[in-house]
């Protein structure tokens, strides 16, 4: 049975394979899987650029790259993982795989705007590739693209920040089709309060994608104007204010951290009640702060302008309101937490993953209030404790997240199981090196090591060789947890439609799901996490 | 690390709040869930409970963060005020940031590329920049504000400890950024006092390149940085670009006073064209630095 359902899933079915059935497809797997492949492209790119970073600064001194090529470095492999990476991230891949699943449906509300914001993605990509080979070589401005040195640099920010614009369209279009979906496609008797987390993760999302895209859009398109006509809107040598980007620029870029982390909540929130067979503590709280967070999010983008000289006032206005976002993500954790509490807990990979996922995740959180707060933000600001508080967050969060996503969905993707042995020796190896890599850089930050530095005082040597020992480790374990899941997509076990006993209704339909997702009428009668189904089947077995 | 001045230890308290109820917070999450994940094993427990949620809980862990969060910010809050609340009899040092170098100017008029100051001194900062966005850092001190072209940001601090500090320029500035470093010398008043004395009258010397911002990119001792080495450069010939044009010159002292007063005219091959005009710069500093560069063979 389970080889018959391979042949006719949406990956095997035998008028639709070929390059040409994935790349113009408008199932919205076969987008998820376009866009999860492309990512991981890049990823894997960004990640040997991180290496390569780490390796420059072993050593105090220039060891084999120039200051200028660092430079252009850290602002690839910032545009890379954020741009590329992290902001298509969950919703983009995963979220288009498992969505219209969870909710019942037999796809997104707009299939093929679904496919056009994947080909606005791959467009933006390109534009993003050939700005490396441009004139002046690419970027080196830092992910950040701060007037006025981006006005100036001969190197090509201008291919650079037109590439973030169009992959803005990218991002708004998935917003619009995801809100639309959950809006409209649930299943009968699936009201808002019954949808799974990772849903609400999803909606609340797309809410920061399309009121907030817009804003980083039109700032960097400024840029790119300012660059090519010689329009002075923010280079103060022709009556522009610096400042006015810096505001621009971080009311997206604060929100758009959500955009990469609430997602990531969301896949914890469907795992750990998955394995631990019990519903999720405080359903509502978790949806609601979801919400919460996304909309006190808008209002606390000055605290990444601690330094510039904003009004006394305004800085401690976004001091206050930033320390007031920690609270309902606290709420989240507590919560996750009390879901282990009397559960009956299987300790498989995705469900490790969400624990790893909330220890980094909490210092990343943790740290965080060290920045909110104004006196203390003032001395680590623009330090490396900032670099190692957002990989925490962003890495240890959100990365984290999509790899518990790949790791518990894998098996409705494929249809196939991985290696539970490999998945733990990575999930093991990449615990090491990536506490080993950014630790480091929180104890340097507070000690004074600025960021974005190709050279460094000599005081600083032994956190810096630790840190990059730590990068070789995490490196090691994600190409053994890459090389698990690309080999058992083909030669892993066949996978059961429901392996893990979860509850959500893409577990209630073949593995890999047929192309139009169900082959009945999904109905809920029920929350989400209602596991009595299962138990009592479990029951039933022991008794045979 | 040092903490040398008036309001660092105020700092390091909130620093200690924060991180210490951090420590704390994650050792209980951390130490919660590996105790849960041991007690109710699927083998331990087969059977869960299905616990929705609980109001008493879920209040008291809203309460009490919101509740610890607000004392962080307002200890946060306070010691920044001492921070921004600049004291009437401050001296003032103004202090120009450019690509890739640090110039102090006093009262009086004297230039400097390390930041002298007497200890228990009040000092005010008028942070200037005219090229692109820099940032005056001193950890041992807790402060730190960006140089924004365009605006006049201020910031103080008062020095309670002797000593040589690191400063350096903590906002992202194109090629040479961490090489932006330079030193805070503490010294007592009547030190500082002959300090002052001794720049003010001393002639011109090889200083002046520093303390211009030369060196940041040419150096002295035949490296090559962003820009040609001056060691070594009088009297050889090279190739330049005049106007998109390449021509052969020597370097002689009228190339190199037009080099100081018009640096895009001729832009020596292999170099990018970033030299900026220094507009303070007197005819005598100009053939100071003739006489300098001749003189490093
Ligand atoms: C795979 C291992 C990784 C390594 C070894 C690594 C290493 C580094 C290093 C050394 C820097 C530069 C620090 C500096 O000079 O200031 C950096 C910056 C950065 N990284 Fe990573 N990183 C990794 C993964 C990630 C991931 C997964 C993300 C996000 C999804 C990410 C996002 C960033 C961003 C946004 C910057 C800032 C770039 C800038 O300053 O403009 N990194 N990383
Ligand atoms: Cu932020
Ligand atoms: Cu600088």
């Amino acid at each position: 049975m389970v080889e018959s359902n391979l042949i006719n899933s949406y990956l095997g079915n035998a008028n639709s394979s070929g390059l040409k059935s994935w790349i113009f497809s408008t199932d919205h797997k076969r987008i998820g899987l376009l866009y999860l492949y492309c990512m991981m492209a890049f990823f894997i790119v960004a990640m040997l650029l991180g290496v390569l970073m780490r390796l420059e600064l072993l050593q105090p001194g220039e060891q084999f790259i120039s200051a200028k090529t660092y430079n252009q470095t850290f602002t690839l492999h910032g545009v890379i993982m954020i741009f590329l990476f992290i902001v298509p991230g969950i919703p983009a891949a995963i979220g288009n795989f498992v969505l219209p699943l969870q909710l019942g449906a037999e796809d997104v509300a707009f299939p093929r705007l679904n496919l056009l914001s994947w080909w606005i993605y791959i467009f933006g990509a390109i534009l993003a590739l050939t700005s490396l080979f441009g004139g002046g070589g690419f970027a080196d401005t830092g992910w950040t693209f701060y007037a006025p040195y981006s006005i100036n640099t001969d190197t090509n920010v201008s291919l650079a920040v037109l590439a973030a614009f169009v992959l803005g369209f990218s991002s708004i279009l998935t917003g619009i089709n995801f809100i639309t979906t959950i809006h409209r496609l649930r299943a009968k008797g699936m009201g808002f309060f019954r949808m799974p987390l990772f849903v609400w993760g999803l909606y609340a999302t797309g809410w920061i994608q399309i009121i907030a895209t817009p804003v980083v859009g039109i700032t960097l398109l400024l840029i790119f104007l300012e660059r090519t006509l010689g329009l002075g809107f923010f280079d103060p040598t022709m009556g522009g204010d610096p400042v006015l980007y810096q505001h621009l620029f971080w009311i997206y870029s604060h929100p758009v951290v959500y955009v990469m982390i609430l997602p990531a909540m969301g896949v914890i929130s469907e795992i750990l009640p998955a394995f631990a067979r019990r519903t999720i503590f405080g359903y509502k709280a978790i949806a609601m702060s979801s919400m919460a967070i996304a909309i006190v999010g808008y209002l606390v983008w000055g605290h990444h302008m601690f330094t510039v000289g904003m009004s006394d006032t305004a800085r401690w206005i976004f001091s206050l309101l930033t320390f007031l976002v920690a609270v309902p993500t606290g709420i989240k954790v507590f919560n996750w937490v009390a879901t282990l509490y009397k559960g009956s807990i299987q300790l498989a990979a995705p469900m490790l993953l969400a624990l790893l996922f909330i220890f980094e995740f909490s210092i990343g959180g943790l740290t965080g209030l060290v920045n909110g707060a104004l006196s203390t933000d003032i001395h680590i600001h623009d330090t490396s404790f900032i670099v190692g508080h957002f990989h925490y967050t962003i890495f240890g969060g959100a990365g984290i997240g999509l790899m518990a996503a790949m790791h518990y969905w894998f098996p409705k993707i494929f249809g196939r199981m991985y290696s539970e042995k490999s998945a733990k020796t990575a999930i093991g190896l990449i615990f090491v090196g990536f506490n080993t890599l950014y630790f480091p850089m929180l104890i340097m930050g507070i000690l004074g090591m600025p960021r974005r530095y190709h050279d460094y005082l000599p005081e600083y040597q032994p956190y810096h060789m630790v840190s990059t020992i730590g990068s070789w480790i995490l490196v090691l374990g994600i190409t053994i947890m890459i090389w698990n899941l690309v080999r058992s997509a083909r030669k892993g076990e066949p996978a059961p439609d429901n392996p893990w006993g979860a509850t959500t209704l893409e577990w209630k339909t073949p593995s890999p799901p047929p192309q139009l997702n169900f082959d009945y009428t999904p109905e809920v009668q029920t929350g989400p996490y209602d596991f009595s189904e299962i138990l009592s089947k479990d029951a039933n077995k022991k008794k045979q | 690390m040092d903490s040398a001045s008036s309001y660092s230890v105020l700092v390091d308290k909130t620093f200690w709040l924060i991180l210490g109820s951090s420590i704390i917070m994650l050792f209980a999450i951390t130490a919660t869930m590996i105790w849960f994940v041991f007690k109710y094993s699927r083998k331990r427990n087969p059977n869960p409970a299905q616990i929705e949620g609980n109001a008493i809980l879920e209040s008291i862990w809203t309460i009490i963060p919101t509740i610890m969060v607000l004392i962080m910010f307002f200890s946060g809050w306070a010691g920044f005020k001492v921070m921004r609340n600049i004291p009437e009899d401050a001296m003032e040092v103004t202090v120009y940031a450019r690509k890739w170098s640090w110039m102090f100017e006093y009262e009086n008029g004297v230039q400097s590329s390390v930041l002298v100051v007497p200890v228990d001194k009040n000092v005010k900062l008028n942070l200037v920049s005219n090229d692109v966005i820099h940032s005056f850092y001193v950890p041992a001190f807790r402060l730190k504000e960006d140089c924004v072209p365009g605006y006049d940001n201020v910031a103080w601090f008062k020095a309670i400890e002797e000593g040589e500090y690191n400063l350096f320029c903590a906002e992202y500035c194109g090629d040479q950024h961490s090489n932006m470093i330079t030193k805070v010398k503490v010294i007592n008043s009547e030190e500082y006092d002959t300090w002052l004395v001794e720049q003010d009258t001393k002639p011109i010397g090889i200083d002046i390149l520093s303390i211009n911002g030369c060196t940041a990119c040419h150096s002295l001792d035949g490296s090559k940085l962003v820009g040609p080495s001056f060691k070594g450069l009088f009297g050889i010939t090279e190739t330049v670009l005049t106007d998109g044009e390449e021509r052969t010159i020597t370097v002689d002292e009228e190339y190199i006073r037009r080099s100081i007063k018009e640096p895009m005219a001729d832009i020596t091959a292999g170099y990018p064209p970033v030299m900026i005009t220094l507009p303070n710069l007197t005819d005598e500093d100009v053939d100071a630095m003739i006489q300098i560069i001749k003189d490093l063979k």
